[in-house]
């Protein structure tokens, strides 16, 4: 018997990109920085000191909220987790556990799901442990950096929508603004409560791979873990409920933490900070200030693109953004997914996308076709080019040297040239003969004639026209 | 309180101030001298009085500071072994403030560990001895500022009172104690005990004194959210027509006499006097010894032995680090409440403990605001007994625990409150009775005990 149903639910820790840190004024962002180089009394827990709210974070969170179509709470507070680990050193993480700030939402897919959230709240990140020999170290500089976790409802049933939906999030996430996205550096991981059940049989018991931070670990520890579990069900044994960790080298979960050794958070409400109160005002107002999300985008582009064109376009927040702003989407979006995507330097160049009129200017060439779409490519990469990059699509085209010959009389002197050479007189008798073919023939010869610069979809008249 | 003048110098009354508190070794009240610092901000300030400058409203005058505060001057122990010394690289703001206006620290005074405890004897560096007779306790837990008033070493010194700590030693001592009202003054900087409770106050010989170390001290602080807006400067001060005085506590014995004795005298000044029923006081022992120790678990977790603080050399594992250390480094009292504590949080219990204690301190806060509808403040005991004999309580902790029950309420229902003395005991032990009043009305509190009460 193999026919179990997988149902999942994930909570996703995504880092705030604020500039200072939840409860201090440190620097945020670490990357790249020495090992507790961004730590402050607050976040080593000298004695004595209180946390200061971020306000920033808190708008961050709201912003968030409403990119999950979630309701905002007007009222919400702070509470303390505790535990005992020397990446914590308050003992305690300072959570939302009874008034989170972000309600009920959801998270609509590309394949037109919806995946509940159940609530999402702010929180600070811990410090990180490296482990050596005989000794482990510390690093702070991650330890109070804001964080939201959103908690998810068991909707998901399958690793490949547990893997969308982790990547939906992850883009709407940075689309709003509020996280960097960086998965390698840790700015948005994923715990995966998976369980199976028979079909309309109630849930089985459910293991937490903790800590995920690609797309496709989530996607292999899910499919992992279906094996695993149904391996056990198949033999009459039974799922333990407990907290399991992924290797992306040997593909395997492998169990951490089992419920009965599972700790006491000995939750309490925070008496440091004072509730959070919003007003209306300011929770609509983060509303109107909300940038566009990938939904926002697939409803603009709705039947101009090919689906699977904009589902690889979503995953670059500038291209979608720089598109809108374009009036060729269609021309355009191939270059982007076709062309830019396909270089070698494509992250860097997201960076610094040439403008919209470049774009129209150069779309507009194509459809007139002053260009062929491989010299329209070849002057498109230019734009990348640090030499030419801020020049018009026309003048980089008379550099490359690319523009077509479209001028009838300029056309016609070189069909002459061409006809008249005795190279082609076998050709001509051919075609008037009643070879077709020979026609490709011939105005690949104007076409050499020309340099390359002769539309060819304009010589084929010309041609068939003397030919008569 | 004597401030540094062109007549009166700085250097003076700091060389006077270390001079008497080496002559009062025997009390054990101070865990470290500041002289070194102290004499060269004495110069400093008679710099400044020689050339013209404003020396600040404190100019020169010596204090205490209660070993729980930090400040880049001497390092913090909080009377526990576990901080091992801290060097603070910060001030605390209250202390900031006093420095400011020119007042010198001349030591950092003795408490018990964490402030956990009503009589200085859960100090790791031993007890101080009551100014009145040496037999007996201080009071705690700040009970080094109240001998160091008391015996006249310093002009004040800093306590804090998360359920009595301030008033009762005070009491105990025969000095004035303030706890203001919740929030007044900032508690960034201070090792906290219980954040919903803990208050920074002071000891001095007057309530004018307090006064003045009220206006320079209270005030919004952007590094403690749970500070109240400035109010303390700007509030009117109350014509007070009318004091309570609570039915409900057993009042015995010398105590008694004297609670009787001030009431016939405020009769006398024309104060009316109302009598309150509040039965819910009866429960804010429990409701405190819930509540607290819940909070101290959870501000002592930070104190593992890893980033500061002693560690124990021995350990093995990182599970031993903690234990080890925390055990080595705590007192008997610290490691009490943070398992009562523990205990009261753990999933199970909540509801039935924290929860419910909670719920119970609302009613105590409704409790007073009914009593504060019916009268201007309230007179009451700081305890029901004075001073105890050193190790007469140390065997048990409740008995302890119930010298509490007229202080703790106070601080549940975050109220400010002065302790006051009154008279002596037939042995000559302090008696010191305490004037309650609603939130915010600190001044008032202060200039009625200052106009009316002398």
């Amino acid at each position: 018997m193999k026919d179990y149903e997988i149902t999942i639910g994930i909570e996703c820790h995504v880092q705030l990109a604020t500039k200072t840190k939840l409860f201090s004024e440190v620097d945020n962002d670490a990357r790249e920085k020495e090992p507790n180089s961004c730590v402050s009394p607050v976040d080593y827990a000298l004695p004595g000191m209180l946390p200061r709210l971020n306000k920033e974070a808190v708008r961050m969170a709201v912003i968030a909220g409403h990119a999950l179509n979630a309701k905002i709470n007007l009222l919400s507070r702070f509470d303390r987790k505790h535990y005992y680990y020397p990446d914590l050193p308050k003992g305690y993480q300072i959570s939302q556990l009874y008034q989170p700030i972000i309600g009920a939402g959801y998270v609509a897919l590309p394949d037109g799901t919806k995946v509940r959230i159940e609530h999402a709240h702010m929180e600070e990140d811990a410090g990180k442990l490296s482990h050596f020999a005989g000794y482990s170290l510390v690093d702070l500089n991650r330890a109070g950096t804001p964080l939201i976790e959103i908690v998810s409802e068991p909707d998901i049933h399958s690793a490949a929508h547990a893997r969308d939906y982790c990547k939906e999030l992850w883009r709407i996430m940075t689309y709003a603004g509020v996280c960097f996205g960086d998965l390698y550096n840790g700015n948005m991981r994923f715990d995966v409560n998976i369980s199976l059940a028979k079909p309309g049989e109630p849930l089985g018991t459910r293991a937490e791979i903790k800590n995920l931070n690609s797309f496709r670990s989530v996607e292999r520890a899910v499919e992992y873990e279906y094996k695993r579990q149904s391996k056990l069900l198949d033999k009459g044994e039974k799922v333990v409920q407990e907290t399991r960790g992924w290797s992306d080298d040997t593909g395997e979960t492998t169990s951490q933490r089992s419920k009965e050794e599972a700790q006491d958070y000995r939750y309490m409400p925070e008496p440091d900070i004072p509730p959070i109160h919003l007003t209306e005002e300011f929770v609509e107002e983060m509303k109107v200030e909300m940038p566009k999300l990938p939904e926002d985008y697939r409803e603009q582009f709705k039947g101009q693109i090919a689906d699977d064109t904009l589902e690889i376009l979503l995953d670059y927040q500038p291209l979608v953004e720089k598109l809108g702003e374009t009036k060729d989407v269609k021309r355009v979006s191939n270059w982007f997914a076709s062309v830019l995507l396909a270089e070698e330097k494509s992250a860097e160049y997201l960076n610094d996308l040439p403008s919209a009129k470049q774009l129209n200017d150069l779309a507009e060439m194509t459809e007139k076709a002053e260009l062929s779409s491989t010299g329209a490519k070849e002057v498109f990469l230019k734009f990348f080019d640090p030499q030419m990059k801020n020049r018009d699509a026309r003048e980089i085209a008379k550099e490359l040297n690319v523009l077509q010959e479209n001028d009838t009389g300029a056309l016609e002197a070189i069909v002459d040239q061409v006809l008249n050479d005795p190279a082609c007189a076998q050709a001509i008798a051919d075609y008037k003969a009643g070879s077709e073919k020979v026609l490709g023939f011939l105005v690949g010869q104007v076409m050499k004639a020309s340099k390359g610069k002769a539309n060819p979809a304009a010589v084929q008249p010309i041609l068939k026209e003397k030919l008569k | 309180m004597q401030i540094a003048s062109k007549e009166v110098s700085a250097t003076s009354l700091v060389k006077a101030a270390l001079e008497k508190a080496k002559r009062c070794e025997n009390y054990n009240i101070f865990i470290s001298l500041n002289e070194e610092a102290a004499l060269k901000k004495a110069q400093e300030i008679d710099e400044k009085i020689k050339k013209g400058e404003n020396p600040g409203k404190l100019a020169g005058v010596p204090y205490a500071l209660k070993d729980n505060f930090l400040s880049k001057d001497g390092n913090t122990t909080a009377a526990s072994k576990i901080l091992e010394p801290l060097k603070s690289p910060i001030t605390a703001t209250s202390v900031k403030k006093l420095e400011d206006e020119g007042a010198i620290m001349i030591g950092r005074v003795n408490m018990d560990a964490f402030a956990h405890g009503s009589s200085t004897e859960n100090s790791y560096f031993g007890p101080t001895k009551n100014s009145k007779d040496e037999a007996r306790v201080a009071g705690g837990s700040s009970g080094g500022s109240a001998v160091a008033v008391a015996l006249d070493i310093v002009e004040f010194a800093t306590g804090t009172d998360t359920g009595g700590s301030i008033r009762q030693p005070a009491s105990f001592n025969g000095v004035y104690g303030f706890k203001p009202t919740y929030g007044a003054i900032s508690r960034y900087g201070v090792v906290a005990m219980a954040s919903s409770t803990d208050c920074v106050g002071f000891f001095a010989k007057s309530a004018e004194d307090i006064d003045l170390l009220m206006s320079i001290a209270a005030g919004q602080d952007p590094y403690d959210l749970t500070t109240l807006p400035n109010y303390y400067e700007t509030s009117e001060v109350k014509d007070v027509k009318k004091v309570g005085i609570i039915k409900d506590f057993d009042v015995k014995g010398e105590i008694k006499e004297a609670l009787e004795k001030e009431v016939e005298d405020l009769k006398a000044k024309g104060i009316e006097i109302v009598e309150l029923e509040m039965p819910t006081l009866k429960y804010a022992l429990a409701v405190y010894y819930i509540v607290v120790p819940a909070e101290i678990s959870s501000n002592l977790s930070r104190y593992d032995g890893i980033r500061y603080g002693y560690r124990n050399k021995d350990a093995k594992s990182l599970d031993e680090v903690y234990g080890k250390s925390r055990s080595d480094g705590f007192m008997p009292e610290n490691k009490r409440r943070i398992m009562i504590g523990n205990f009261v949080l753990s999933s199970g219990f909540y509801d039935a403990y924290y929860l419910k204690a909670q719920k119970a301190r609302t009613l105590i806060i409704k409790e007073y605001e009914k009593a504060f509808s019916k009268c201007d403040f309230i007179l009451s005991p700081v305890t029901p007994n004075p001073a105890f004999k050193l190790g007469e309580k140390t065997s048990d902790p409740v008995s302890m625990y119930l010298e509490d029950v007229m202080s703790v309420p106070i601080n549940l229902a975050g109220l400010p409150s002065l302790a006051f003395p009154v008279s002596e005991t037939k042995d000559g032990l302090s008696l010191g009775l305490q004037l309650i009043g609603p939130r915010r009305s600190d001044k008032s509190l202060l200039d009625f005990a200052e106009r009316r009460l002398k």
